[in-house]
């Protein structure tokens, strides 16, 4: 994994898909490419067909949650190329009631990652052909990565001796779960603040 | 006239000894042979992501263990790699070589326990006896490295947690020259088997193109030929300094990985001499008293130290924003982390890529055709461990 070889995979990517994609950045000796919804299918099929990019495998794709961003959801999709031996990440974000085009069709792996992203953020994708719940429980609610889902989740199970059955129940608990604040006036430790006013910089 | 066939539903799971775990498999049968396989999973969710965006840096690492909890420091050392990208920290160099060490220790563990259990859900009982006793030697060097055999907590972000107990260094390497007659009397028992050669040669094909098309990574792709090991082409820690193989199988059969994991032992062993011969001396963490914490006499001595301790302890270090993803080849296949983070002391993201999930997920492509008793079989060549599937 050569750095060189990456900033010419990014060349030729600004070159090939100059209107495809949003823009490009090489951080960490990693490349991340930014691109629209839109155009998600054509970045993954240019990538894994060109014969000098090759990227065969699709690793994972990640979701991630912004509740204060206006499109709220990134999704960051992984592929690594063994003929090259380069990574690449692309990524793109959305709005909450978007939908998003499936890439099963190019990468028979990707089904149950998206079936994740699904469970975890309730993304949904068009032309998927088997869009369930896949690590939740049967009958689960809500999305669990969302940022607004609190950490113990609403209901709890249990064996009932009374009914002779696995019961569900909400969640009660002794003591509420301590989320430690640590803006607080210990010298050193602006930075939480910094964090905030950035993201409230943005929102306005 | 024509006979109307109907197809049988089979719940194979989630409690069935053969499952490896908590499996669901919905079967469609058609007499004796599958149709159809429809895994179901998620019964061993623990929310790992949501909880590690819950904790410090130095709180998420211990969930790594919980993963596959077969090999744990294997799946440490992919988030340890991860901050330390971040924090763009260098381990000193007996910590890399400590790493390696455990690292292996923990391939021999896994190949061991998934060899010899594959080898029981086809009829042979002897080798997992024998390896299950192995497995409690290696286990024993893990507890005194760290405490615990299992969930060990050893590696940290800038290096290990202590140095080594000076004699299990020698005990490891004792270990080495005798564990490769183990592994002989292993292959003594299975390759030449009849029973288990026809248990598994030909079963679960998958060809070089299938194994890209479903991200296989690991054993997985390396049994259908394609040369491929995270350690030898984006080398991490101190890879490039040893000397080792990478086997390859060739026709992508459950047996050619079978073989492929009794040769990847083989070459752990060599890799733990190597290291355990040039295990240079020097310091096994970060010098930097901001990311690893300071040594207890110290504390009593210091009054930086102490502050540093209590900072560390209770709002853990920062690590600058951006994001990464790191790999590592666990005896799985490929186990990545992607990491996000938003300057703070906590992880904004963190990703977990399981090779197991991508494995698990081609069951119903592979097992197609196949008998019902070919399910084990193949369940258990694709060495699934659901601490990692389900995370």
């Amino acid at each position: 994994m050569e750095l060189k070889n990456l900033i010419n995979l990014e060349k030729l990517i600004n070159s090939e898909l100059a209107n495809k994609i949003v823009n490009s950045k090489i951080e960490n000796e990693e490349l991340l490419i930014t691109t629209t919804k839109e155009n998600l299918e054509g970045v993954i099929k240019f990538l894994k067909n060109n014969e000098k990019s090759k990227f065969r495998q699709l690793i994972d794709i990640a979701g991630v949650d912004y509740p204060e961003e206006e499109k709220r959801f990134n999704l960051i999709y992984l592929m690594l190329s063994h003929e090259n031996n380069m990574r690449v990440k692309i990524l793109i974000s959305f709005e909450i009631e978007n939908k998003i085009p499936s890439i099963t069709k190019i990468f028979p792996s990707a089904n149950w990652m998206e079936r994740e992203v699904f469970d975890m953020y309730g993304v949904k994708f068009i032309g998927h052909p088997d869009l369930r719940r896949i690590l939740t429980d049967y009958n689960f609610k809500g999305h669990p990565l969302r940022k607004d889902f609190p950490l113990t989740g609403f209901n709890e199970v249990r064996y009932s001796e009374k009914e002779k059955k696995v019961i569900y129940e909400e969640v009660k608990l002794e003591q509420n779960y301590r989320n430690f604040d640590f803006s607080s006036p210990w010298e050193g430790t602006k930075y939480m603040k910094e964090i905030n006013d950035k993201k409230h910089d943005k929102k306005n | 006239m024509t006979k109307k066939t109907k197809t049988l539903n089979l719940n194979f799971g989630p409690q069935h000894p053969a499952a490896h775990g908590v499996l669901r498999l919905i079967l469609e049968l058609d007499g004796e042979v599958v149709e159809k396989a429809d895994p179901h999973i998620g019964l061993l969710h623990r929310g790992t992501e949501k909880l590690i965006e819950h904790k410090t840096y130095t709180q998420a690492l211990p969930y790594f263990d919980r993963l596959d909890y077969v090999a744990p420091m294997n799946q440490e050392h992919a988030f340890a790699l991860a901050t330390e990208k971040l924090l763009k920290i260098d381990v000193p160099i007996r910590a890399k070589y400590i790493r390696v060490i455990f690292c292996e220790i923990g391939r021999i563990l896994s190949h061991l326990l998934n060899v010899t259990t594959q080898a029981l859900d086809v009829g042979a009982l002897t080798p997992s006896l024998w390896g299950f006793e192995e497995r409690e030697t290696l286990m024993t060097f893990y507890e005194r490295a760290s405490g615990s055999r299992l969930h060990a907590n050893y590696f940290r972000t800038g290096g290990v947690h202590q140095d080594l107990p000076t004699k299990l260094i020698s005990d490891i390497s004792n270990f080495c020259k005798k564990f490769p007659r183990v592994i002989d009397d292993l292959e003594d028992l299975l390759t030449d088997n009849r029973i288990f050669k026809q248990r598994n040669v030909d079963i679960g094909l998958v060809t070089k193109q299938e194994a890209l098309d479903h991200s296989f990574s690991g054993v997985m792709l390396r049994g259908s030929g394609v040369s491929w090991d995270l350690r030898k082409s984006q080398p991490y820690e101190c890879y490039t300094d040893l000397d080792f193989k990478i086997p390859i199988g060739k026709n992508g059969d459950c047996y050619d990985r079978y073989l492929c994991r009794m040769e990847e032992m083989r070459e752990s062993v060599k890799i733990i001499n190597q290291c355990i011969e040039k295990l240079p001396k020097g310091p096994v963490k970060s010098i930097d008293g901001k990311i690893s914490p300071p040594k207890r006499d110290e504390i009593k001595q210091s009054m930086e130290a102490l502050i540093h301790h209590f900072k560390l302890f209770t709002e853990g270090y920062r690590v600058p924003a951006g994001n990464v993803y790191t790999a590592v080849e666990a005896p799985k296949g490929e186990f990545g982390v992607y990491l996000i983070s938003d300057g703070s002391n906590r992880p904004y993201r963190c990703k977990i890529r399981a090779p197991g999930f991508s494995h698990l997920q081609a069951m119903d492509y592979l097992i197609k055709g196949h008998m019902l008793a070919d399910v084990p079989a193949v369940l258990g060549s694709l060495d699934i461990v659901f601490g990692e599937v389900d995370r």
